[in-house]
């Protein structure tokens, strides 16, 4: 049961974005952008292409950093500086690892280490990053990979594997971080259309079991099924949020509407 | 002309102990490729520095290593060698006495390596620096998005990525860096070829050792092809093959 249907307001948000905005040059793509995700909840964002959702996702780990706002992770706050061109930049790296180990993010493009076995980058991180004893991440390593059904494929390179198998394996190796919260950026949109099913059955398998997740998609019936909660956002704004019956049976918006009459 | 087939065919003058010089040969062989092995890792340190440092240096940082990469690369190796050398031991002397230390007696094996790791420093920023930019950013990306540190994102994501891109171009470096050693003879370091000039100045069998240090040079290319196969496999061993 997630914060939202309990109502529980003690316990800090898992993710909590505050007055978010993003310029690229003179181009701003995120014009104060806030949103919140409590613990259990699973957030999806919808929006066409160019509205900023990506960026948005990308601003919450600082891959892309921010122009502007505040981001926090269970209550604490990414601390970050001016850069000294308008924009703002970490200001205390270790913080910033240490929060990144607890959000874990799948791509668009998988991003898969080429060099490393499927086996080999699902331990990297928590061996590398986190100091887990190899033998023990290995261990845990095999149990993901058999949730994700890749088994039989933990030693071969992620080049020989079809789309949705890489993006299966890109979702254990986030798991493997045990992650407080996942980011999914556009999981389905590079893969072939008869392989979109496996990934989003790993995917809502993770919603049931109650994990906290942002979710970026194009796939609004799946969206529908796995979100609790929809954030719709629009040339840099949200413009719209709510449960996904609200947002799909009774947009108030236009644009909204208009959104959902052409993605639907 | 007579003589000079006798001097072919006197295969003593090749036996390892003296009277023979086969043994002096080899020695010329093993500094050669002390040269070669020291200058190439100096020149590989160098690379990897001077390629971070072309692409995610500061303007200054770049721009002082566009000079070092430009003028090494147009100078002809012969001049730099004996530029560096003499230039360089010299240099390192002046500084010495002006620190108010003795004169140091720079070996010539040292220079060596010094002086080829200088020129192939230069290279290899260059095959390095393509070979970085080929690594997907993706990946780099992903290694940040987990946690990583800048110095693990080069050591377990970078360098071995940009390796399979890498490795046709080091390859190339590492065989010229076996014969620009040779180039060391003018400035009286003991290798391959300047043993070789004396014992065939000595025994005037010039062809008979030049063709041996020839076959020498040839057998260090052919041992090295393994050698790179064999990188070249690993390197590539994420990648389908291309048919």
């Amino acid at each position: 049961m997630s914060s939202r249907e309990t109502g529980e307001t003690a316990v800090p948000p898992a993710v909590e974005v505050t007055g978010l905005h993003k310029r690229f040059g003179d181009l701003e793509v995120l014009k104060g952008v806030s949103l919140s995700a409590g613990n259990g909840d699973v957030v999806a964002i919808i929006g066409g292409s160019g509205s900023g959702k990506s960026t948005m996702l990308r601003c919450i780990n600082m891959l892309e950093l921010p122009s502007g706002g505040s981001i926090s992770i269970q209550g604490e706050e990414i601390e970050m500086k001016p850069d000294g061109r308008g924009g703002l930049q970490p200001a205390n790296s270790a913080q910033l690892r240490r929060i990144r180990t607890r959000l874990a993010m799948v791509f668009q493009s998988f991003n898969l280490w080429q060099h490393m076995t499927v086996l080999g980058n699902v331990i990297e991180a928590p061996v590398q990053v986190m100091g887990v004893p190899r033998d023990e991440a290995i261990a845990r390593a095999e149990k993901l990979l058999e949730r994700v059904g890749l088994s039989d494929k933990r030693d071969v390179y992620p080049a020989f594997l079809s789309g949705g198998q890489q993006q299966r394996a890109a979702i254990a190796r986030a798991l493997a971080v045990e992650p407080e919260v996942m980011l999914f950026d556009e999981p389905t949109s590079a893969l072939d259309p008869e392989l979109v099913g496996e990934v989003l059955a790993v995917i809502a398998d993770l919603a049931r079991e109650g994990r906290t997740m942002l979710l970026v998609t194009h796939e609004m019936k799946f969206a529908r099924e796995v979100a609790n909660h929809v954030v719709f956002l629009a040339d840099g704004v949200i413009e719209e949020e709510g449960s996904p019956d609200i947002i799909y049976n009774a947009p108030r918006s236009e644009r909204l509407r208009k959104f959902l009459a052409t993605v639907q | 002309m007579l003589e000079w087939i006798a001097g072919l065919a006197s295969w003593e003058l090749l036996a390892l102990e003296p009277p023979g010089w086969g043994g002096v040969l080899l020695g010329g062989l093993a500094i050669s490729l002390q040269v070669a092995v020291g200058g190439y890792l100096l020149g590989f340190l160098i690379g990897v520095g001077g390629a971070t440092g072309k692409l995610y240096g500061g303007p200054i940082l770049r721009d002082l290593l566009d000079v070092y990469t430009t003028l090494v690369r147009a100078v002809p190796e012969l001049v730099l060698i004996l530029l560096l050398y003499y230039a360089g031991t010299d240099a390192l002397n002046q500084l010495m006495l002006l620190i108010g230390a003795e004169r140091v007696d720079i070996s010539g094996l040292a220079a060596g390596i010094f002086v080829i790791g200088v020129v192939q420093g230069a290279y290899q920023t260059e095959v390095l620096r393509g070979a970085f930019k080929a690594v997907p950013h993706g990946q780099i990306e992903a290694a940040r998005a987990y946690g990583m540190t800048s110095f693990q994102v080069l050591r377990r994501i970078t360098l071995p990525g940009m390796l399979p891109h890498a490795v046709p171009g080091l390859a190339n470096l590492w065989l010229i860096a076996t014969k620009d050693t040779a180039l060391l003879a003018v400035v009286g370091v003991a290798e391959l070829t300047l043993v070789t000039r004396q014992a065939g100045g000595t025994t005037k069998s010039y062809f008979l050792f030049f063709c041996a240090a020839g076959l020498l040079y040839l057998m260090v290319t052919l041992i090295s092809n393994v050698g790179i196969r064999r990188v070249e496999r690993y390197a590539r061993r994420g990648m389908p093959a291309v048919r």
